[in-house]
């Protein structure tokens, strides 16, 4: 085992460990955090029912961000949804025996990581060009944009260009799962797509990558209209009650 | 405000969008609240020592009360879908008024307190201290937000500018950095029951007086009762229905539905205000106790019932936080959603034939509708989704032959606020007022000059309000604006049931 694959099994554990465990945290956080008042945004669904299925709208089809802004929309699908794919493509790597829909699926992540780079452009050139959203831009935003291009771009790199070991890199995956390092080819463009996902992976619960759980959490989105029918109390406020003149 | 020199904006193109402007409404800011305004309510008289750290620790103790604001300060990813959707930034071009950029400035500093990017890199991360101009540009801006949800409806996240808003309101109150226009509202319902201050003789006979001029207009003795125990109905309704112009003629309706459908109901001159401004400055706990003059009126008087009038942010404060802040509701009758609005009452009698309408009595006049933002985004009426806006249509149809829609853009869920909401209907803040109110305008006046539309109506006291005073900045008459039920008053077939 060479020096590198051990420093990058023990980041792509750090890192792993972070993510899962920032997440986590952070959804224990939302979930626990009391709505003290119904706020949903009308019209919204009478039943849970009906909250699931506008959730599902949002998370897949970004439904909203469809009505406010349709350039926006389309680089955010092509981005999100190549991203999908390209994953999908990638759970070979983690699979002795790769799952059929794995192999259907494929050719099409190719597709999605050139989608995916392309939404990402997009945003990106908008981020510049378009003076309101370059007023609300920090510097994080950039980066970010930064880090998912060089995934992409290092990603397809390696598919056209300059091709890596992938067998090799198959096994270092499947021993990292079974805490059995295994040595990892040490060509640029591998190392640098590998280390940009482990800094990814860091970032994820300290970011606005906090979207992810977030869409599910928030209550504009996720209450039921029935705030006539049945009572909603926060425990924090219900002891106001015994002081009110009755 | 005569010291006030400002241009109103110029009509544009439909839907079109101003290029940014910095600093353009760097200088608008409201009066700000005195001792005396502000130690009723149980918040400092002035700005407190050691104000950064209290805010700071302030903002700590909503992020654990509230998972809208936690949620929302993590979630926002900057797309930018929002920038263009609210009426203050439409009207002005100032970019603190995108709604992002407004959210920022509590989030820079959530940011810098309570993240971890923040406290290690917070140049990278747009985090910043909590420090004078800091606050300076919290209580401007904060105060160019009527907290209408418009952007929130354009979010992916489904991120509410109001609720940042109020929380950051809630913070400035708890160092003593209040608005005189809110907080002396406030204390006034504590001590005599209304946001007008009319005290229970005046309001007496201000009653008194619109049951002499109706029986003088139509000859029909219809009652305002006050204080009446035993009656079956309370009607909770903004204290400005009590005299303002076009409030009153709404009032004069809802009285004339009542007398024809004989409902027995009565007005209290301890919870005489629908109003709850309370939500404006974000404080549950101010909101708590002002809903709870309406449970104690509605115990005191033995009511069944409890109905609101025409007003856009207490019909969200009673739709959807009274059953929380003032509920439960199990000595009223179960028949009964709690509470109900006028115009869900007004829709029944009219499909059960209950009271008549002749539509010809408005031919002099071509509709629109204005959503009131708050009922649109914030309520709900009857008992199918969207019917907060079938049924003040359908209530507007049945008393005029003539309605016309504005720009789908501007209606139902994604109407524009009037511009004078969210505890902004004060004169000090008249430009902001009026450049705000220009995203409607602009949607008014394309069916003024296309469809003819002679007036428009609203369902809420701030709108008609708001309306009234800055109509004329852009050529209109100031009685364009009018109350539904002042349409349904005037339609109203009184004494000719069978």
């Amino acid at each position: 085992m060479t020096t590198l694959s051990l420093i990058y099994a023990l980041l792509f554990y750090g890192a792993t460990a972070l993510l899962f465990v920032g997440l986590a945290l952070k959804i224990r956080q939302y979930a626990t955090t009391p709505a003290p008042l119904k706020i949903p945004i009308m019209p919204a669904p009478l039943t849970k029912g009906g909250v699931a299925f506008r959730i599902f709208r949002e998370v897949a089809f970004f439904e909203s961000l469809f009505k406010s802004n349709r350039w926006i929309w389309i680089f955010a699908v092509l981005f999100h949804a190549g991203l999908l794919l390209a994953l999908a493509r990638h759970m070979r790597y983690f699979q002795a025996d790769v799952w059929l829909v794995v192999k259907l699926i494929q050719p099409f992540g190719i597709y999605g990581g050139m989608a995916m780079v392309a939404g990402l452009l997009g945003l990106w050139a908008r981020r510049v060009l378009q003076e309101r959203i370059r007023y609300i831009t920090s510097t994080s935003d950039h980066l970010m944009l930064a880090l998912l291009v060089l995934i992409g771009a290092s990603g397809l790199n390696m598919k056209y260009l300059a091709h890596t070991d992938i067998i090799a890199v198959k096994a270092f995956f499947l021993g990292l799962l079974r805490f059995n390092i295994q040595n990892l080819p040490s060509d640029g463009a591998l190392l640098v797509h590998l280390g940009a996902v482990i800094i990814l992976m860091i970032v994820f619960p300290f970011s606005k990558l906090l979207h992810v759980p977030g869409v599910f959490f928030s209550p504009s989105r996720n209450q039921v209209d029935d705030a006539r029918d049945k009572r909603h109390l926060a425990a924090w406020a219900a002891p106001m009650d015994a002081d009110r003149e009755a | 405000m005569a010291d006030q020199k400002f241009e109103t904006p110029a009509f544009r193109e439909l839907r079109e969008i101003p290029d940014i402007c910095e600093g353009a409404m760097d200088h608008s800011q409201p009066f700000i609240a005195k001792a005396e305004h502000n130690e009723p309510l149980g918040f400092p008289g002035e700005l407190v020592d050691n104000w950064e750290e209290k805010a700071v620790a302030k903002l700590g103790d909503l992020l654990e009360k509230n998972r809208a604001l936690r949620v929302y300060l993590d979630s926002c990813v900057k797309c930018g879908a929002c920038t263009d959707k609210c009426h203050y930034f439409l009207g002005t071009g100032d970019p603190k008024n995108m709604p992002v950029a407004r959210q920022d400035l509590l989030r820079s500093v959530y940011r810098r307190h309570f993240t971890l990017a923040g406290k290690i890199a917070p140049g990278l991360v747009g985090a910043k201290d909590m420090n004078k101009e800091m606050l300076d540009d919290w209580y401007k801006y904060y105060h160019q937000c009527s907290q209408c949800r418009r952007c929130s409806v354009f979010c992916p996240y489904g991120i509410d500018t109001a609720e940042i808003s109020m929380a950051a309101r809630d913070i400035m109150d708890h160092i003593g950095v209040g608005t005189k226009y809110s907080n002396e509202i406030l204390a006034k319902v504590h001590v005599i029951g209304n946001n007008l201050g009319l005290p229970e003789r005046a309001l007496a006979d201000t009653l008194e007086g619109l049951e002499e001029d109706v029986e003088e207009d139509d000859g029909v003795a219809v009652k305002f009762p006050l204080d009446v125990h035993g009656a079956d109905v309370l009607l909770v309704t903004p204290s400005a229905d009590f005299f303002a112009e076009p409030h009153v003629d709404g009032l004069i309706g809802y009285a004339k539905v009542f007398h024809q459908a004989g409902v027995s109901w009565t007005v209290s001159s301890y919870a005489s205000e629908a109003a709850n401004f309370a939500m404006f400055i974000g404080s549950y706990e101010q909101m708590h106790k002002v809903a709870n003059r309406i449970r104690k009126a509605a115990m005191d008087l033995g009511v069944k019932r409890i109905i609101f009038g025409e007003c856009g942010h207490a019909w969200r404060v009673a739709y959807s936080f009274l059953n929380t802040l003032a509920g439960p509701w199990d000595f009223l009758d179960p028949k009964y959603p709690v509470p109900q609005h006028i115009l869900e009452v007004t829709n029944g009698f009219i499909k059960s034939g209950a009271i008549t309408l002749d539509a010809e009595a408005n031919d002099d006049k071509v509709l629109t509708f204005h959503d009131s933002c708050n009922v649109a985004r914030g309520s709900r009426m009857g008992d199918i989704e969207g019917g907060q806006f079938i049924i003040p249509r359908e209530v507007i149809k049945a008393s005029v032959n003539r309605f016309v829609e504005m720009d789908p853009q501007t209606t139902c869920e994604k109407t524009f606020c009037c511009g004078g909401g969210g505890g902004l209907l004060t004169d000090d803040l008249m430009e902001l007022r009026v450049k705000g109110a220009l995203p409607r305008m602009e949607a008014l006046k394309d069916v003024v000059d296309n469809q003819g539309v002679t007036h428009m109506a609203a369902i809420c006291a701030i709108c008609k309000s708001q309306f009234s005073k800055v109509m004329p900045y852009y050529g209109f008459q100031m009685d364009m604006i009018v109350s539904v039920h002042q349409l349904v008053g005037d339609a109203l077939q009184l004494g000719a049931k069978e």
